[in-house]
Order: C-alpha cells, then structure tokens, then sequence
C-alpha cells in the first residue's frame, strides 16, 4: 500500500527560481527509503514540502499524495490533521527544534494532548512512556528539565520522542544525527533503526552521508541541484553506482574510508 | 632503537592545565603535548572534550591556569612584541564555519593581504602579487581578489580562510575542524589541498577533528582527547590500528561505514 505518493513536485520560489525540479518518489507502509544529497540539493525542501512546511516565498506544484490526503495546495486546517499523525519530522538541530522556554516533558505532552485527548496522570504516564521509549535515563528528571539542561544526544531523543508520540505512519528523519558525535550517532541510528523495525513504520530518512543512510535505509533516492539523479537498493548503488554524480560522492567517501583502513592495517 | 632526535618542537605543551573561574573542574588538565615540524598532529575526541580549548592555548588565546605553552623553546608570552610577531608569522590558523571567519564587507584580496599587512611584512601594493600567488595555490581564479565572501561557496571560502592563513609562510597551520561543515566531495579536495601544502611547503598540521578518517589522511601523530585529559597519544598509525585505550576503541567503532 503507497503511504507517500510524490508526482512531479516542483518547488519554485517567488522570483521564478527552481529549487526542487519535477521530483517523483513513492514510499510504501513499513519501507525504509534514504534520501542523499549534498548542499543545495532540495533534499531538505522536499521533506518540508511533504509536511506542507514550506516558507514563505516558495510555493509547490506538483502532487504530493500522504495517506490520501492531498498536500499540495492544502488548507492549513487539513495540514494540521495529518502532521504528527500520518508523518512525523526530527531535524537536525535539536536545540532550535526544541522551545528552550519550555520544560522537556511539556512539550512532548503537547502532541499528546492535542491529538490524542489525554489529560492528568494518563498524560504524564504517556510522556514518562515517550520518554523511556526512546531510552532516556531517569525519564522523571528529562521530562522535568529545559532543553539547554540536557545534553546534544539527549534532546535528539527528545525530539524524536515527540515526533513518535502520536505514532506517525511515516517518520521524517532530515540529517538527525548530523549534529551529534560519532559515537552518539552510532547509538541514535542503532534506536531509529529498532525503534522503525518494532511498529513497522515508515521512514524517509535524509542525510549527506551514504553510510550513515545505509545503515538505516532499504532504498535510496540520489538528489543533485533539485533532480533526482539515480534510485535503487543502498547497497548496490555503493557497489555499482550508475550515474557519474553517484559515483563521485561514492568515491569521495570510500576515500575517506580507507585512509581509515590503511592506517588500521599496518 | 633509533636515537631521539634533538630538535626543539615548534609548539609544546607541559602539564597545561586551564580551569575557568567559577567552574570547578579544569576544561584540559595537564596536557603535554609537543608539535614538532613534519609531523602533523591530529586532536581527536567528542563535544566538550577540549580539543578546541587546547588550540586556544596553541594559538596563545587563552593562557593556561597551570603549566606552560613553549614556541621554539620559549615560554609563548603575550607581552614579547617580538616573540609575538615571530610567533603570529609562524603559526597561523583556519576556523571551522567559512562563514563566520571572513569579514563579508571585506574583499577577499584584502582578506587574504590582512596577516601581510598586520605583521608589517608588505605595503598594499607589495602584498598584491603574493595575495595571487595565494589564491592560485589554493586553486582559486585570480580575479577572486576582486570578489566578497557571499560570492563563494562553503569549499571555496574555506579555501580563502586557508589562502590567507599560508599567505606569510607560516611553519605550523592550526585547525579547527577545517572541513566538518563541507560536503563529501567538497571535503576530499580540501583535505587535498591540505595534504598538498604539507608536501609541497612542510607546512605542519595541527588539526583538531572529530572525523577520524580526515585525521588518518592527514596527520603522522594522534591524540585522543576525553574530558580534558590526553588519554592516548601516538603515531596515527598505532593509535587507529590498535587503540590502546577503550575510548578511542569505541570512537573508531562508531565510524559508521559504506556497506560493503
């Protein structure tokens, strides 16, 4: 069954420049799709696009078709229904993601109540559940502290904490672990990864790096300059790149690798 | 066993420590560390490790509560003009966001000429020529002198960042995450120039980075940073291929890697 239909979307912005060019991209219930591309590569405007969160000064053609609903020209009211319950987004940087005014627990109590009606001590059980879920320590403490009082890594699960909390159908995941280090990283993908696999859910997952996407996703779509350039399994496009844009990001970070390697070997 | 060899280090760190006041625990404690010239040095750990704070100390930033920082053999004091003059001429240094370290109301030859001006090497009209030299090496078009910050990419910006860093020949390039804000294909050819300025003009690196395969490419010597404390130091060779300390075991573990 097709989650996310996206035909032809086109971002343009209002002094007529193209930003994402007649992009296609169906993701089905329970698939792992990855989506690389370097700077400037719209990769972050689409996802932005499928959740109708665009800014001001770009507008969308095109088709984007989420759990039947059509968002494409949606009426914010409509938006409102499908965001945090049919998909879900983390972004990158938790810190701005995050409102360093509001106590953890309170802003992941606002999804909670919003959408699914719950109030008293069945919200703060739900928000200890949300917490937990995501492997927080002293999920008390979390939901008790400000944003600013917890570390990088920590606040990245906060956020996914709530964008899970109304048990999206598809996850969003724009470059989630770029701002966290490696060996965070390595733990925040092993918790996406098992955390998707349990309720068998969708993701789109985002990043400029290969590895980091392979280790999450199935599929993956290679995005440059707005157009998607090559589509296919994860592991063979690394193995057998087709495009020449493919091979070079694929080269540059084998490269890398292997100074890795070499340096290990002797 | 080969014989130690006697030159002094360029830069060298002994037991220094900085605490800041009013904190309680000290951000590096009793780090030593020596630069010496052809072996480029890697400063490898996580957020808040103080690998940042101890380039401070280096570029003679911040003074260190306890212990000492050493240029050619001297304690580095910021009140010897002369020694200050030697030592801003031999140590120069490249930040991590291209964005924030160019003057954008300056243009980019007049960025690059600023350590030839300010060291009191050249006049406008002398630095211009060495200006071009610069920008070329770096792989940059002639007439980029003329152009703003705005009008080049993140790649090319840290390229300018590295012209005017290597513009007065300095003997030690200290950097700071240099390529962690650039792309994949990006980073390769900066990490090119890098290596290619090391071959080519013995520069030495001291390079502070999180990216341990950046690290491998570039740096002979490595030093693991946890919670301000050295807790491994050697050739890169040694401590990536058989890591002594469960630290860096795991730092090199979390690598996530291509599929194979």
């Amino acid at each position: 069954m097709t989650l996310l239909d996206i035909r032809g979307l086109t971002i343009r912005t209002t002094d007529g420049h193209t930003l994402v060019d007649d992009l296609s991209l169906t993701i089905a219930g329970g698939e792992r799709r990855g989506l690389i591309g370097e700077s400037g590569s719209g990769k972050s405007l689409t996802t932005l696009a499928v959740l109708g969160l665009l800014p001001d000064g770009m507008t969308a053609t095109g088709s984007i078709e989420l759990a039947g609903t059509q968002i494409v020209g949606a009426r914010e009211k409509h938006l409102t229904r499908v965001r945090g319950t049919d998909a879900a987004i983390v972004f990158q940087e938790p810190l701005t993601a995050l409102d360093p005014l509001m106590r953890v627990g309170r802003q992941i109590a606002e999804p909670l109540a919003r959408r699914r009606g719950l109030k008293g001590a069945e919200l703060q059980r739900a928000v200890a559940r949300a917490l937990e879920q995501v492997r927080l320590p002293e999920p008390d403490r979390i939901a008790r502290a400000f944003p600013h009082e917890i570390s990088g890594g920590q606040r990245q699960r906060v956020a996914l904490a709530m964008a899970l909390a109304c048990e999206p159908k598809l996850l969003i995941a724009d470059e989630p672990t770029t701002a966290l280090d490696v060996s965070v990283q390595a733990d925040m993908l092993d918790l996406i990864d098992t955390l998707v696999r349990e309720r068998d859910m969708a993701v789109l997952f985002v990043s400029h790096d290969l590895a980091v996407v392979a280790r999450v996703t199935d599929r993956v779509l290679v995005m440059k300059d707005g157009r998607a350039v090559e589509e296919g399994d994860v592991r063979e496009i690394v193995r057998r790149p087709r495009e020449e844009y493919t091979a070079a990001l694929v080269a540059s970070a084998r490269r890398l690798e292997s100074a890795l390697d070499t340096r290990r070997a002797r | 066993m080969t014989p130690v060899p006697q030159t002094t280090p360029v830069l060298e760190l002994s037991d220094a420590s900085l605490r800041y006041r009013g904190s309680g625990a000290p951000v590096v404690r009793d780090v030593s560390l020596a630069v010496e010239s052809g072996r480029s040095l890697a400063l490898v750990g996580e957020s808040g490790a103080g690998k940042t704070t101890l380039l401070r100390l280096l570029l003679g930033l911040a003074r260190p509560t306890s212990g000492t920082v050493r240029f050619d053999g001297d304690v580095l004091s910021l009140r010897d003009r002369e020694q200050m003059r030697r030592f801003r001429r031999s140590v120069q240094c490249v930040f991590q966001d291209p964005y924030s370290s160019l003057d954008p109301r300056r243009r980019v030859g007049g960025i690059v000429a600023e350590p030839l001006r300010s060291l009191g090497l050249d006049t406008r009209r002398t630095a211009e020529p060495k200006v071009a030299e610069a920008l070329e090496r770096v792989g940059l078009p002639a007439d980029a002198a003329e152009r703003y910050p705005h009008e080049f990419s993140g790649g090319q910006r840290q390229r300018i960042a590295i012209a005017r860093a290597t513009v007065c020949h300095p003997r030690v390039l200290l950097a700071d995450e240099p390529v962690s804000a650039l792309d994949v294909t990006t980073r390769i050819k900066v990490v090119d120039l890098l290596a290619e300025l090391k071959q080519e003009r013995g520069l030495t690196l001291v390079m502070v980075s999180h990216d341990l395969s950046v690290v491998a490419s570039l740096c002979e010597r490595t030093a693991v940073l946890e919670r301000g404390v050295v807790v491994e130091h050697g050739d890169t060779a040694q401590v990536l291929g058989d890591p002594a300390h469960p630290y860096t075991r795991r730092l090199i573990d979390s690598v996530p890697r291509l599929p194979a």
